[in-house]
């Protein structure tokens, strides 16, 4: 088996191992307030980081794609309408997607 | 989907249509974020992964982050053996969302060992925004977990393949737009949250600034990772005590939950 068949497993096995750890971690771990806050709020700033990342993100630098912010401009626009889920996306999508289209971005 | 199916006060639904709802943003997330395996398996293949290595780990490591990561390993000619240990903690994150919907969507004995492999970024979202878009209850996220898992898992791994053997040729998934719904959806499901929650509008606001400040220094997807240290640094506050950031009780009784909750 070559070198790279086995990061290859390793990766998958240890990615699929840490899933199942964190949906099986016993509760009572989770019992005490602090740790019951933490475990709320770490959905809270990995998805924000995430947001702030693939807004302004390429690789390792900081850089402006015209057509993803205007994507996600169009997204908070549909938001503060109240739009539902669905609308937003294809706001957002629909956006990025037409700026690329006409050569804007 | 021009119906008003998210607004967020809606009393009294018929019974099963919050699960749908939230069937249905799942299973549409889940295919529109799916196709960006194109991505990946162009990605892999060009690195120097075979289409079968691939496969492999989309098929059972299914975390996006951490596959980009080890191509970009094999890639660079660089050491396996760091090349893997960056992917693995990248996917550390996806443990951490695991505390968090172990007590939400109450999954036990092999059902759970099936749902564990479904905790993305994306499935996580879909589950936690239920309650936020008026959708409360273990039934709505649930469903919009599962519908995320399955429509993303089949997306994800059928364009891999096919960006393994040379579609990705056929056109980018940015061209589409593709590449921002992952980043509308999760600003769509977080919203409700930021906009009723102060502690949540500062771990959010702390997690996006950390991120950014960390992205020149890190490989990427290690700065999201690093943006835990907000929610770890609320959660130790001694002043932010009674944040209202507890969403879900867990099952178990264990106790903060309920209290929490009812300070909504």
């Amino acid at each position: 088996m070559s070198a790279t068949w086995i990061a290859v497993l390793v990766t998958a096995v240890c990615c699929y191992a840490l899933k199942l750890a964190g949906l099986t971690v016993p509760p009572r771990w989770l019992a005490h307030p602090r740790a019951q806050r933490f475990a709320t709020l770490v959905p809270v700033a990995l998805l924000a980081a995430l947001i702030a990342v693939q807004a302004v993100g390429r690789g390792q630098s900081l850089a402006i794609d015209p057509a993803r912010l205007a994507g996600l401009g169009a997204a908070a626009a549909a938001l503060l309408l109240r739009a539902p889920f669905l609308v937003v996306i294809v706001a957002a999508a629909g956006t990025a997607a037409g700026l690329h289209a006409l050569g804007l971005a | 989907m021009t119906e008003t199916s998210a607004e967020p006060v809606r009393p009294a639904a018929a019974p099963g249509e919050p699960v749908r709802r939230a069937a249905r943003d799942g299973i549409a997330l889940g295919l529109a974020v799916g196709t960006s395996g194109l991505a990946f398996g162009a990605a892999a293949v060009a690195s120097g992964l075979s289409p079968a290595q691939a496969c492999v780990l989309s098929l059972v490591a299914y975390t996006g982050a951490s596959q980009f990561a080890l191509a970009a390993a094999v890639a660079g000619g660089g050491n396996l053996i760091a090349g893997t240990a960056s992917a693995v903690l990248l996917g550390s994150r996806n443990g951490l969302y695991g505390l968090r919907l172990a007590s939400l969507l109450g999954f036990r004995g092999r059902s759970r060992l099936l749902a564990a492999q479904g905790i993305t970024d994306e499935s996580t979202a879909v589950a936690l925004g239920q309650q936020a878009l008026g959708r409360p209850g273990r039934a709505a996220a649930r469903a919009g977990f599962l519908a995320t898992f399955g429509s993303l898992y089949l997306t994800w791994n059928a364009a891999t393949l096919a960006g393994a053997l040379g579609a990705g040729r056929l056109g980018s998934p940015s061209s589409f737009g593709l590449d921002v719904v992952g980043p509308a959806a999760f600003l769509a499901l977080l919203w409700p949250r930021l906009r009723d929650g102060r502690t949540e509008r500062m771990v959010a606001l702390a997690g996006a600034a950390i991120a950014l400040v960390a992205t020149p220094f890190f490989p990427p997807g290690l700065p999201v990772v690093l943006a835990a240290a907000a929610a770890l640094g609320a959660a130790l506050l001694p002043a932010a005590g009674a944040g209202p950031a507890s969403a879900a009780g867990s099952p178990d009784g264990a106790p903060g939950g309920a209290a929490q909750r009812s300070r909504r």
